[in-house]
């Protein structure tokens, strides 16, 4: 019973975290993009949060840089369980034009595990939306 | 008695993440220290392993934003060294994208001032009505940011009479809605007052910090790389550059809504007189040996990049000066003067990526070493108390 009310829950209101490890920003405004009114993703239940300790999804946008890498895991830390991690975007899967530049760790698997890839360059805001909704379904 | 604040690095709300430490005594910041480094990719580096026609796509993810002046930039400057001479219906294209994206990019911005300054309705009809923009570059270009429309000697893809007319009737929709912003504007007295006066940097200090784009033009410094040094297509059109001489946020705020006035003539004009013929020439696959310097004044302010050719098909090396970079003094100077709780505005009007995310900030007792973390939700909520109890200024006036 309990068990059901949390899933139910979890289905109905996922919050999210938007988090930048090294993107060129194009994916970041494609995912604010899908909080504004064409879009509208809070008609979902679904939240944009500001910290960590709030939000049940990461989502993040674009290759990790050596000089970030310790923030992220940190960051991933502090989400509370069950956490989930979207990756948005060509670079946080693999890298994207940036494989092979000596800053960049590679894509965001690297360093945390991902349960969600959203391809594109960048991802747009409805393939974002899709991601989101997908992952839930498989909760 | 003084404090330390450090601001970042994990902030989402800006292109680079970076760190920011503020020496304040009360609510008066009198020291700014930045450290950067959070988002370096080594792209310079990169470009030197890539050929020429590989760079414009590195280059083009410099920034997603602005992504179309990097590329032009760099494009600009190869063509210069390769000696091409594009054929005018490619430069009209290229800088009608161009100006398409600085309507985009100041849309952008102006959502996010409504919303630092608590004015979130505005947030989002800035943001609706900059979906009309992104339909029209992703109906030329085929993407909604990374346009990829640039190559060496022209552009990509061609417009046909249909997309002209969509052009034309976007950009009178945006016209209406921008001047429906004015009056909004005009007729929103706390809205005014909230900026007006905030992040003061007077002209000669704009000057002397060598601030680009609408902050310096904002200080009354008529400076625009389109008019100062008209690259192909500006020097046969008629704009003006926007400038105001309130020196402060309300004056960024005005510069960036005259500039969108500016582009929607613009690109009104590219696309009534777009020329007959081909898009773009062939490009060859080498550079001779020699050095350029390519400027183009993106919107946030003047690109600068310094490519060096040894002969091959690669760059030997590609240097990017930012507008953003240019200017990080000006906003070291904005914010000492300033209240904590202008810290996101100021930020916000130097230039602003996006916006909404928050950042978190750490609150360090230079005393006692002690540490409380504040996040940025409630460093606005604080700035919008402060400014709810301050007297009204009834003698600003929307200046358009």
């Amino acid at each position: 019973m309990l068990n059901k009310l949390t899933r139910w829950s979890r289905i109905k209101s996922p919050w999210i975290l938007h988090l930048n490890s090294g993107a060129c920003n194009a994916c970041d405004i494609e995912i604010v993009a899908a909080l504004t009114p064409r879009f509208d993703v809070e008609r979902f239940g679904i939240l944009l949060k500001a910290t960590p300790r709030h939000a049940d999804v990461i989502i993040a946008s674009g290759p990790v840089t050596r000089q970030i890498r310790d923030r992220i895991i940190r960051i991933y830390d502090q989400v509370p369980d069950p956490k989930f991690v979207i990756a948005v975007g060509a670079c946080a899967m693999s890298g994207c034009v940036y494989r092979g530049a000596y800053n960049i760790m590679g894509g965001i698997d690297q360093v945390i595990p991902v349960n969600m890839y959203v391809p594109g360059c960048p991802a747009r805001p409805d393939a974002i939306i899709d991601g989101v909704v997908k992952l839930l379904g498989k909760l | 008695m003084s404090f330390q604040i450090p601001i970042g690095p994990q902030h989402p709300a800006l292109k680079e993440p970076i760190s920011l430490r503020m020496t304040v005594e009360g609510e008066v910041i009198t020291d700014v220290d930045m450290r950067l480094g959070y988002n370096h990719r080594g792209m310079e580096k990169l470009a030197e392993e890539k050929s020429w026609l590989q760079n414009i796509y590195v280059t083009e993810r410099i920034c997603g934003i602005c992504s179309h002046s990097h590329a032009t930039c760099y494009v600009q400057g190869v063509e210069k060294l390769m000696e091409l001479a594009p054929p005018r219906r490619g430069l009209y294209i290229r800088y009608l994208v161009a100006e398409l994206e600085r309507v985009h990019s100041h849309l952008l911005w102006l959502g996010v001032a409504g919303h630092e300054a608590g004015f979130d309705s505005f947030f989002m009809y800035t943001w609706r009505d900059r979906e009309i923009v992104m339909d029209l570059l992703e109906m030329i270009s085929g993407n909604r940011v990374h346009y990829a429309i640039n190559t060496l000697g022209g552009v990509r893809r061609d417009i046909d009479e249909g997309q002209k007319a969509k052009i034309l009737e976007g950009v009178a929709t945006l016209r209406k809605r921008s001047e429906y912003y004015f009056y909004i504007g005009a007729n929103e007295p706390s809205f005014v007052a909230r900026i007006a006066g905030v992040g003061y940097l007077s002209k000669e200090s704009a000057i002397a910090l060598c601030a680009v784009g609408p902050v310096a033009r904002a200080s009354g410094v008529a400076r625009d790389v389109r008019k100062d040094d008209p690259c192909a297509v500006y020097g046969e059109l008629d704009f003006e550059v926007a400038t105001a001489d309130t020196c402060d946020v309300l004056g960024r705020v005005v510069v960036r809504v005259k500039e969108l006035l500016e582009s929607y003539k613009l690109i009104e004009q590219m696309v009534k007189g777009l020329p007959a013929g081909d898009i773009a020439v062939k490009a060859p696959r080498k550079a001779k040996p020699g050095e350029v310097v390519s400027r183009y004044e993106a919107p946030r302010g003047e690109n600068i990049h310094y490519i060096k050719a040894n002969g091959t098909d690669k760059p030997e090396r590609l240097k990017v000066r930012a507008p953003t970079l240019a200017n990080y003094p000006a906003t070291v100077e904005m914010l000492r003067k300033g209240f904590i709780a202008d810290i996101p505005l100021i930020f916000a009007a130097i230039d602003p990526c996006i916006c909404c995310a928050e950042r978190t900030v750490t609150l360090v007792a230079a005393g006692s070493g002690e540490e409380s973390v504040v996040r940025m939700s409630d460093l606005r909520r604080q700035a919008l108390a402060r400014h709810q109890n301050a007297p009204v200024k009834r003698n600003a006036v929307w200046p358009l």
